[in-house]
């Protein structure tokens, strides 16, 4: 175990993701497959035990931990408040061994010292634990109650460890994520079925790398528009809909699974007649001609199995755009118009209201597709899709054949209050701002930006920060205010969370208004007016 | 408060009446004996300072030109009805207890004190006394020391980590007493020289003064610009973090040497990479160890997690209560 208490500490260090991923790869690199099994399955936030095998509770762990440190039970109480977790309080109250036992392998330890006395009587667990407290050494004891008390959450995403697994074996990430889901035994014979080269069964729920779309300024450059199929540019998230026999997944842009979250679309999914890879966007969707705002569908990203009320309140439909697989055929080095047409045969047989062509939108020329954009705020959209019509679906984000035209941002002139210092190489500079607008006398903050300055202008106002702070509030310094600049956004949700009743999307500086005093900075209910 | 206790506390301070002077007094007065010379101990506007031989440089640096009367450890003087000494508080460099005694009582007044090994100062003095008021800075027994030589080690290898990345090692440490102690520590693993902001360099000279070794040292302001200062180690006081000093490093790791980072927590809140467990104070089994030895049947904890003490001490039969007073949990 001093190994997987090596990785903890390292990743509970470090706070660059690169660090992150560099120790973790080193740890599977040279780690047993038992080991590397078990590391793998608590680094995705499994645990052991559990309501099954009980064996420790909260409470037992007090107890003995009184015993074991001769502390009064209110003793141990006030420490746990004073340091607000249970594993490292118990950690903390007992000195460390005089001489480090023989190291014991992770998966023995859990295999077989302490699954072994799972719901046996609480002295036999107790006698199993309180030696273990005993003999380890400060960071192995850390990682071993962490082990009772339940999930390591030591900052390492799902993603981080697969990107750690796929640069070790080779493997691709997306396969690797593929084949962690759903449960899986912390076994050596899985964690070689994981990096194995060689397709698998599970393989066939794997995605397509997503064709990404550039931002485009101006349209007329791209010539004759009758080339180009238009869509509406949906402010939802990315989807990929696989449906090959009885196997559903849906995977995001950023290669995570979302089964079991959206219920809507693998009902729909299941009644297809067909076999089909679909690209679209999910959008929450009640009645009528616009999707809700993001903010509706925000409840449910998070939720991996909704209820009732949150699929009332914020049902989802898929807006599809594209086809890139039917009954096993790759489709795409076709022709967009001709996926198109496939896709909407497909569609039109399906009939299902969850599951929806996006429309192509029918336009003569540039200056009417202006025009249509002009109304995408009031429709709920961000603007308008432009991909070419024989165009080929390709991998990543290459720039020629799909085009982003969004609309112009809304803007606001608002106030710095806060800064804070960024991170990575900008640690020491205060980068990271928070901006208010005026409701009464008073300036409500509606917006934190990181972007949009140059870098002598964080210079500048990095010197000007440090020299008008009022307060410190731990990292966060408070300044005067008197600073304006001219906020670029691209939609404003009403929202309960934020102290203005505002959410502004994707905030931005656009310019420093070194012309406008802060007194005539923006109000809220200007914003708010604009909010849906 | 009983009419016979020896020491009180008023608003400028722990007031002795018998003697009329006060210790590590906050508000002006007359008389001020000072247990050490950080700065919520030892502050400025005293009519007169008693301290010990060895903190007087300490004083002179912080306080500049006062009037001093300073005492070898153990020797007793008289200030007004008080038969008074100074013994080693094993905390900075000249720190000290306050012994008092009249009426046929013996109290004393702990100021800050650790019972850990320091090579930068005289070791903690046990002296009995009928009641004895004591600091509680890491009040719960979540606090317990690891060996000083380890950390040192620590701070070696982390060091030299950061120099296999192309990092500066920045470690920030209170600039008196702290900061010499660790560099003494260093020595047993190191000869490479550290490199010291100017406020702890300042007080590095005054224990070199006072003979201490210690690593050498080499101010970082003496250096050119441009000076590439991977894989050295930087001692800092901790106002320097985020700081435009801290600029000329251009890939630093941070790190915090404290008895408050034994708290995972803290040193997240501190938002430093790393943190070093080293203190001035005692841990939670010192504390308790300490009120035992002195055979006190009183005690009054004046500042840190007094709640736990107290409790503590009461459940054991040891009759404790708080004072409170104005001085700070820095460590």
């Amino acid at each position: 175990m001093r190994r997987f208490a090596a990785l903890y500490r390292e990743l509970d260090q470090s706070t660059g993701t690169l660090d992150k991923r560099a120790a973790l790869a080193m740890y599977f690199r040279n780690a047993q497959p038992a080991d590397a099994a078990w590391a793998l399955r608590l680094l995705s936030g499994g645990k052991i035990g559990g309501a099954k095998a009980r064996i420790a509770s909260s409470g037992e762990l007090r107890e003995w931990i009184s015993q074991a440190s001769g502390d009064d039970a209110w003793l141990i109480e006030e420490s746990y408040s004073h340091v607000g977790d249970l594993a490292e309080t118990l950690t903390l109250l007992l000195d460390d061994p005089a001489t480090a036992p023989p190291d014991i392998p992770l998966s023995e330890w859990i295999e077989k010292r302490l699954l072994p006395v799972a719901n046996a009587d609480p002295e036999r667990r107790r006698a199993v634990i309180v030696e273990a407290w005993q003999t380890l050494p400060f960071d192995q004891r850390l990682v071993f109650n962490k082990l009772l008390t339940g999930a390591l959450r030591v900052g390492v995403s799902q993603r981080l460890v697969q990107q750690a697994l796929a640069e070790i074996s080779g493997v691709d990430i997306a396969r690797i994520a593929q084949r962690m889901l759903g449960d899986w035994p912390p076994t050596p014979t899985f964690y070689a079925t994981l990096l194995s080269q060689e397709a698998t069964a599970e393989d066939t729920s794997q995605p397509y790398p997503f064709f990404l779309a550039s931002q485009l300024d101006d349209p007329e450059a791209l010539g004759d528009i009758g080339q180009w199929n238009l869509e509406w540019k949906w402010d939802g998230i990315r989807l990929q809909l696989i449906r090959r026999g009885d196997r559903i997944a849906l995977w995001s842009r950023g290669e995570e699974r979302l089964d079991g979250r959206f219920p809507e679309i693998e009902g729909a999914a299941a009644r297809l007649r067909r076999d089909a890879v679909i690209d679209g966007e999910l959008l929450a969707w009640r009645d009528g001609d616009s999707p809700l705002p993001f903010a509706a569908l925000q409840t449910r990203i998070q939720r991996k199995k909704p209820g009732a009320k949150s699929l009332q309140e914020a049902p989802v439909r898929m807006l599809a755009y594209d086809l890139l697989e039917l009954d096993g055929e790759d489709l795409r080095e076709r022709p967009l118009h001709e996926r198109r047409t496939k896709l909407r045969a497909l569609l039109d047989e399906h009939a299902d209201p969850r599951m929806v062509l996006s429309p192509d939108l029918d336009v003569a020329d540039w200056a009417s597709a202006r025009a249509l954009r002009a109304t995408a705020r009031e429709r709920g959209v961000e603007g308008i899709m432009l991909k070419r019509r024989d165009s080929v679906y390709q991998l990543g984000r290459k720039r020629g054949d799909w085009w982003k035209w969004k609309i112009d941002p809304l803007t606001i002139d608002a106030v710095l209050i806060y800064a804070q210092a960024g991170h990575g190489r900008r640690s020491t500079l205060f980068t990271d701002y928070t901006f208010a607008l005026w409701q009464d006398d008073q300036l409500v903050p509606v917006a934190k930006a990181y972007s949009g300055l140059d870098d002598k202008e964080i210079l500048s106002l990095d010197r000007w920060i440090r020299a008008h702070t009022l307060e410190k509030f731990g990292p966060v310094r408070s300044v005067e205010p008197h600073h304006v600049f001219e906020l670029g956004f691209e939609a404003v949700n009403k929202s309960t969370r934020h102290k203005s009743g505002i959410a502004v999307r994707f905030p931005r500086i656009l310019r420093w208004r070194h012309d406008k005093p802060f007194a005539e900075a923006d109000r809220l209910d200007t914003l708010k007016a604009l909010a849906r | 408060m009983n009419a016979t206790d020896l020491v009180v506390a008023t608003p400028s301070g722990l007031y002795c009446a018998v003697g009329d002077f006060y210790i590590d007094p906050w508000k002006p007065v007359a008389r001020a004996v000072i247990t050490h010379g950080h700065g919520d101990h030892a502050r400025y506007g005293m009519g007169e300072y008693y301290s010990t031989r060895a903190g007087l440089p300490i004083l002179q640096w912080r306080l500049t030109d006062q009037t001093y009367h300073a005492f070898d450890y153990g020797e007793a003087f008289q200030i007004g009805g008080a038969r008074v000494s100074l013994h080693s508080a094993g905390h900075v460099l000249g720190s000290a207890q306050v012994r008092i005694e009249a009426g046929g009582q013996v109290w004393v007044v702990s100021g800050d004190y650790k019972r850990q090994p320091d090579p930068t100062c005289a070791p903690f003095d046990v002296v009995r006394c009928d009641t004895f008021i004591t600091e509680a800075t890491f009040g719960l027994p979540v606090y317990r020391w690891p060996h000083t030589s380890d950390v040192a080690r620590d701070i070696v290898a982390w060091r030299d980590a950061c120099g296999e990345r192309g990092e500066t090692a920045i470690l920030y440490c209170y600039a008196l007493g702290k900061s010499q102690r660790v560099l003494a520590e260093l020595m047993a693993f190191t000869e490479r020289p550290a490199y010291t902001h100017g406020a702890i360099e300042t007080g590095v000279q005054v224990y070199r003064a006072a003979g201490i070794p210690m690593l050498a040292t080499i101010p970082v302001g003496d250096q050119p610009r441009g000076t590439d200062f991977a894989g050295e180690l930087v001692i800092a006081p901790p106002s320097a973090a985020g700081s435009a000093w801290l600029r000329r490093f251009r890939k630093a790791q941070h790190g915090f040497a404290s008895g408050w980072m034994r708290i995972r927590g803290n040193r997240r809140r501190r938002n430093v990479d790393r943190g070093f467990v080293v203190s001035d104070h005692a841990d939670w089994p010192d504390l308790l160890r300490t009120v035992r030895e002195t055979g006190a049947k009183r005690v009054i904890a004046t500042h840190g997690n007094t709640d736990a003490l107290v409790r503590a001490l009461n459940e054991e039969g040891i009759r404790t209560e708080t004072f409170v007073t104005q001085f700070g949990e820095d460590d």
